[in-house]
C-alpha cells in the first residue's frame, strides 16, 4: 500500500498551499475540483515547450507531434471509460459544454411537442439548464424524479415516470450535494424499455467510480478533466457512435468539415463534427496523464482510502450536537461528499470560521437549488475528500466545526 | 485554534439579537436581495412619512454580516431623510472600498464596526449588500421608467 504523504508529494500545491502559519491549508472543497499532480501540469507545459502547433492541420513535424498527443488522450479516455470506438468520444471544454452538446444537437432534433424529458430533482445546474431549455423550445413537458431522505432513487417510481412520450432521461451519476451513487445502469434499461436515450452527468463519479459505459449502456456520458486530476478546460461527452452518427453539429466553422463551398458544407467524420475550432491540445495531454495517474494509483486504493476518511468524517459529525448531515448514515453513499448544517449559524459563517483555520470548504447551493429546495434548506455547508487527503485533515476539521456556534456567539 | 468570538461583539450581537428583524406590514418600500454565491435572501421593508424614513425593518436569510449589516443600517437610517439615508449608504459603501477617510468611517458611527471585516471581496459583497438596497435611486429610476 504506497504512503498517502509520498503521493501528496507529487501534487505540487500542497507543498505551495502553506497557510503562512503553523499548518498547511486542508483541501476539502474537492468536489468542486480537485488538486493536480506534477504529471498533469508537465504534460500540458511539454505541448506548448515542445510540440506546439495546430493540431489536426499542417503537414510539418511539430503539428504532427499536437496531433498525436491529442488523438493519444482521446484513446486513453476511450480505454479509461471502455467506450467501443474513438469516434465516440468528443472533447468538449467541461460538462456542461458536453451536455449542451447533446440539448442543443439531440435535443432539438428528436425531441418535439407533447414529447417529454425526465431529469432527477438532484440535477447540478449543468444537467438542468439544458433540458430546461430544451422542453421550453420544443413545447415538451420537463418531469422530475424525486429522491428518498438518503439520497437514493427508487427505480419503482422511476419506472412509472418512463413512458413512450419518454425521449430523454438526463439522471447525474452521483449527486454533488448528497453523494449518493444513482443506479445509472437500471435506469438506462428502465429508459431503453421505453425507447428513451439517457444521458448521464459523470462529472462527480468519473474521480471515485471506474467507468464502463458499455457495462451500463448509457447513450452519452459526460465529464470534466478538472474534476479527475486533469487541468481545466477540457471535458468529454462519450455518445454511442449510432447516435452521435445522426446528430448535426452543435458548434460550426473551422476543423469540423470535410469541404467547404459557398453555400454548403459537408462534416467532417465523428469525433470531429463536433470539435470546431482550434482544439485544447494541451488540455488533452494533461487529461491523459491524469489517467495514467489514476491508473497508477488505482481506484481501488483510491477508494479504500475515500471511505475511511468519509467514515472519520461522517463518524466524528454524528456526535457533534447542533450538526445535520443530508443524505445517507452511511459512509458508504456519499462518494466523499458530506453536505450539512450547523443549527442557527449561516453556511457562509461557518465556512468563515474553517477559513480561519486553515480548511477550505464550499458554502452556498451548489449549483443545485432544485435540490436545496427539496430538502427545505436554503444553502449549505459541503466538504469533499479525495484519497490525497489525510486523517489529520479530518481531525482538524471536525475540531473546527464543533466550535463553530460558541464562536458566533451561540451556546456550544 | 482559538475558542475566542469570531466577529466582534458589535456584529455578533446583531445578527443574534437584531433589533429589525421583524416583518413590517404597511410598509410603503420593499426590496428584495438576493447573492446566490453566499445563499442570502433579504427583504428590506421601510415605511416613509413624505420624505422620511418613519420606520423600517427586514427579514430573510443570510450569513451574520449581511444580517449585521441590514440591522445596524435600520438602525441609522430610521428617522432620518432620505437624501441624508443616501449619503450614509455611499459613505458606508465606500468604507467597504476602503476608500472612506477616517473622518467619514466615523460619521458611520456604529456601522463603522464593520469596517474590519471588509478585507476579503466575500465580505465586503455581504456587508455591502444590505446597504446597497437602501439605495432608493433604484426606486426613483424605476417609478420614472413606468
Amino acid at each position: 500500500m504506497p504512503d498517502i504523504h509520498e503521493i501528496r508529494k507529487e501534487f505540487p500545491i500542497f507543498e505551495n498551499m502553506k497557510s503562512g502559519e503553523v499548518l498547511p491549508f486542508a483541501y476539502l472543497d474537492n468536489a468542486a475540483t480537485s488538486q493536480r499532480p506534477k504529471c498533469v501540469i508537465d504534460a500540458e507545459m511539454e505541448l506548448y515547450e515542445k510540440h506546439n502547433a495546430n493540431p489536426l492541420r499542417g503537414s510539418y513535424p511539430l503539428s504532427v507531434e499536437a496531433t498525436d498527443i491529442y488523438e493519444n488522450a482521446r484513446k486513453s479516455v476511450r480505454k479509461f471509460i471502455n467506450a467501443d470506438s474513438s469516434s465516440e468520444i468528443v472533447f468538449t471544454r467541461n460538462t456542461s459544454e458536453s451536455i449542451n452538446l447533446v440539448a442543443y444537437s439531440y435535443g432539438l432534433s428528436y425531441v418535439g411537442e407533447g414529447d417529454e424529458v425526465l431529469v432527477s430533482i438532484m440535477e447540478h445546474h449543468s444537467n438542468l439548464l439544458p433540458w430546461q431549455m430544451v422542453t421550453r423550445k420544443t413545447g415538451a413537458k420537463l418531469k422530475f424524479i424525486e429522491c428518498e431522505n438518503d439520497g437514493s432513487v427508487d427505480l419503482e417510481k422511476i419506472k412509472a415516470l418512463i413512458n413512450e412520450k419518454t425521449k430523454i432521461v438526463a439522471i447525474t451519476h452521483v449527486s454533488n450535494v448528497l453523494g449518493y451513487e444513482n443506479p445509472v445502469k437500471e435506469i438506462a434499461k428502465l429508459a431503453h424499455e421505453k425507447g428513451a436515450v439517457i444521458v448521464v452527468d459523470g462529472a462527480q463519479s468519473t474521480p471515485h467510480i471506474k467507468i464502463d459505459v458499455k457495462e451500463m449502456d448509457v447513450d452519452f456520458f459526460a465529464f470534466s478533466g478538472h474534476k479527475m486530476f486533469g487541468p481545466m478546460g477540457i471535458g468529454v461527452l462519450y455518445g454511442k457512435e449510432e447516435i452521435l452518427d445522426k446528430m448535426p453539429p452543435f458548434l460550426t466553422g473551422g476543423e469540423m468539415i470535410d469541404s467547404v463551398s459557398r453555400y454548403d458544407a459537408v462534416y467532417a467524420e465523428l469525433p470531429h463534427k463536433f470539435e470546431a475550432g482550434t482544439v485544447n491540445a494541451a488540455g488533452a495531454a494533461g487529461l491523459d496523464a491524469a489517467i495514467k495517474f489514476m491508473n497508477k494509483i488505482g481506484y481501488e486504493y483510491m477508494q479504500e482510502r475515500e471511505l475511511m476518511l468519509t467514515k472519520r468524517a461522517l463518524d466524528g459529525m454524528i456526535k457533534i450536537p447542533h450538526i445535520t448531515v443530508y443524505g445517507s448514515d452511511k459512509a458508504k453513499n456519499h462518494t466523499g461528499i458530506l453536505t450539512f448544517k450547523i443549527d442557527d449559524v449561516h453556511p457562509h459563517d461557518v465556512s468563515e470560521v474553517l477559513i480561519a483555520d486553515g480548511i477550505a470548504v464550499r458554502a452556498g447551493h451548489h449549483c443545485a437549488q432544485p435540490l436545496l429546495q427539496y430538502l427545505g434548506v436554503n444553502s449549505t455547508t459541503r466538504a469533499s475528500f479525495m484519497f490525497y487527503n489525510t486523517e489529520e485533515e479530518i481531525d482538524r476539521f471536525l475540531e473546527s466545526i464543533a466550535t463553530v456556534r460558541e464562536r458566533m456567539g451561540y451556546g456550544k | 485554534m482559538e475558542n475566542r468570538s469570531f466577529y466582534n461583539e458589535i456584529l455578533t450581537e446583531h445578527n443574534i439579537h437584531p433589533e429589525f428583524k421583524f416583518d413590517l406590514e404597511d410598509a410603503d418600500i420593499v426590496l428584495e436581495g438576493v447573492n446566490p454565491s453566499c445563499g442570502d435572501d433579504v427583504w428590506l421593508k421601510l415605511k416613509m412619512d413624505g420624505d422620511v424614513i418613519e420606520d423600517g425593518a427586514f427579514i430573510g436569510d443570510g450569513c451574520a454580516i449581511s444580517q449585521a449589516s441590514a440591522d445596524i443600517m435600520l438602525g441609522m437610517v430610521i428617522g432620518k431623510k432620505k437624501d441624508d439615508a443616501i449619503k450614509l449608504v455611499d459613505t458606508f459603501v465606500k468604507m467597504i472600498k476602503g476608500d472612506a477617510s477616517d473622518e467619514e468611517i466615523e460619521s458611520l458611527e456604529e456601522a463603522s464596526a464593520l469596517q474590519d471585516i471588509s478585507r476579503t471581496k466575500t465580505h465586503a459583497t455581504a456587508a455591502s449588500y444590505a446597504y446597497r438596497k437602501a439605495d432608493f435611486r433604484h426606486r426613483e429610476a424605476s417609478t420614472v421608467a413606468s
